[in-house]
């Protein structure tokens, strides 16, 4: 059923007990033409491209647990594109944008609001970096502007931008079209969507094998049973290499917990994005429509696939929060849990085939997988509807790991991704 | 908070240590005869384990001893610690 004013007003006269239900949960068959390992973001919205842009049909996406339930739910739920290199700025430009369209193309609200998204400068050093970023940005095509200290207080008048403060504010990098969309929507709009084309979405069916026939991939085995099908494709995040090990290869990968919180609701303090990168803690916040605070910083820097944080990175948050908004000191924090994310050398992701015909990977998104949903969902569809790499995603490839030629944003932008 | 135990120092917090990645990787070599699908083997890929990880870690904040850890990346249960250039303890070896 179409969303719309007319049936929700329908609905409404009839108790809202006629909405069916927005997915279908599907049964496991024996044979598709593609399976899609992985019912996150990338994974839901590359069975909605491969459907809707491609034409094809008799496609299934195997969920280890229920969808968006990994680092799609689990993240700060941030969408922007001030990337530093023209390979990330035109790929993550190209996601932002259909992030801007997405709640009319799949007839779901994800709640997108592009409250602006600032980056802080704390010396004279940092300013003259992020001058760097903008400049970049601009030359890329992305919209960007750097805001003086009394402009970033106009902005969030929360901050603490006075001299004496444990970071002072020089100034910030503003992107007015970052900002913030509702995770469990963008999840849920792609996978009513898919399902709606034919997808089948089938849950708590964890992968534990591949079959492979002299290099070619030939199906999945899964804890319910055998499934065949000539192309598979792994979006998996940070359990990536787990499933690349059954195929007996590795991954230029590392799996790190990433942590978030939530604080107890507030009224209104902040409309906008804020990160330091620069104040050594990394923290990051913006407030929902609840009123949380969603604060988000460092990885916990050492490998793990626990899905639950450690306490000193718990502490360094809340501090380097408070030594922003002093008035947050006596906030407290209602929730926090981890998301197990697929870090790459360079902190550019990987769409490309594999050393198996027919089996292809999205991964090393690291901490940024969620504001490139619809771009990797769009770009992963490309490849494997027409084996050849999507132009905006062909620099993400297994290549640049041999040729040197890395695109090096972790390093460029200095933030975490 | 990991608790780790310093061959030099004894248990220490985690916070005082920083982790340097997988262990007993070693370099390949001689230098021409590396090819390049090799050499970024050597400096990119992991085996990135879900179970018994060998890593490097460092008492950055103390001694400053590099040594071994054998941890699970799911349990972030220790199971050894061991020194710089021992092989993998036998036993948790897959």
């Amino acid at each position: 059923m179409k969303y719309s004013a007319l049936n929700l007003l329908r609905q409404g006269f009839a108790g809202h007990r006629g909405w069916p239900a927005a997915w279908r949960n599907a049964d496991l068959k024996s044979d598709y033409d593609i399976v899609i390992v992985g019912g996150g973001g990338h994974g839901l919205a590359t069975a909605y491209y491969l459907a809707k842009e491609h034409g094809l049909s008799n496609i299934a996406v195997l969920e280890k647990g229920w969808i968006g339930g990994g680092n799609t739910g689990r993240n700060t739920t941030v969408v922007r594109s001030n990337y530093f290199y023209p390979e990330s700025a035109a790929f993550y430009d190209f996601s932002l944008k259909l992030y801007e369209g997405l709640s009319r193309e799949l007839n779901y609200n994800i709640m997108l609001s592009q409250r602006g998204m600032m980056m802080l400068a704390h010396s004279s050093h940092d300013l003259e970096l992020l001058k760097r970023s903008r400049n970049a940005m601009l030359l890329n095509g992305v919209d960007a502007k750097l805001l003086t200290p009394d402009e970033v207080k106009a902005r969030a008048p929360a901050l603490d931008v006075s001299r004496k403060a444990r970071h002072p504010i020089w100034g910030a990098l503003m992107q007015e079209r970052g900002g913030v969309a509702r995770h469990d929507a963008v999840a849920w709009g792609y996978a009513r969507a898919a399902s709606a084309l034919g997808v089948d979405i089938v849950q708590n069916c964890e992968v534990v094998g591949f079959d492979i026939v002299a290099g070619r991939i030939k199906g999945v085995r899964t804890r319910l049973g055998e499934v065949k099908a000539d192309r598979v494709a792994l979006a998996a995040a940070g359990h990536s290499s787990v499933l690349a090990r059954m195929v007996c290869f590795r991954l230029p990968l590392y799996s790190y917990a990433l942590q978030a919180f939530v604080s107890e609701p507030l009224k209104p303090v902040l409309d906008t994005v804020i990160a330091s990168p620069a104040s050594g803690t990394g923290v990051y916040v913006s407030q929902s429509d609840k009123g949380e605070l969603v604060v988000g910083s460092a990885l916990d820097l050492y490998g793990s696939y626990a899905q639950r944080g450690n306490l000193p990175i718990i502490e360094e948050t809340a501090a380097g929060l408070v030594s922003l908004f002093p008035s947050f000191s006596r906030l407290r924090l209602l929730r926090h849990w981890a998301g197990i994310v697929d870090v790459t050398h360079d902190s550019t992701p990987i769409i490309d085939r594999t050393p198996i015909d027919g089996l292809y990977v999205n991964c090393g998104w690291g901490t940024g997988g969620f504001k490139a949903i619809p771009g990797g969902g769009a770009t992963f569809a490309h490849l494997i509807a027409r084996d050849a790499p999507h132009p905006l995603a062909a620099p993400f490839s297994f290549d640049r790991f041999r040729t040197g030629a890395l695109i090096d944003e972790a390093a460029a932008a200095g933030i975490a991704h | 908070m990991l608790s780790i135990v310093c061959p030099f120092c004894g248990p220490r917090d985690e916070t005082e240590f920083r982790c340097g990645g997988e262990s007993h990787i070693a370099r390949p070599g001689p230098p021409d005869a590396v090819t390049d699908e090799a050499w970024a083997d050597y400096l990119f890929y992991r085996d990135n384990t879900k179970g018994v990880q060998f890593e490097r870690w460092v008492h950055a904040y103390g001694c400053g001893l590099w040594f071994n850890v054998a941890r699970n990346s799911v349990t972030h249960e220790i199971l050894a610690v061991y020194e710089m250039t021992d092989p993998k303890p036998h036993g948790l070896v897959e």
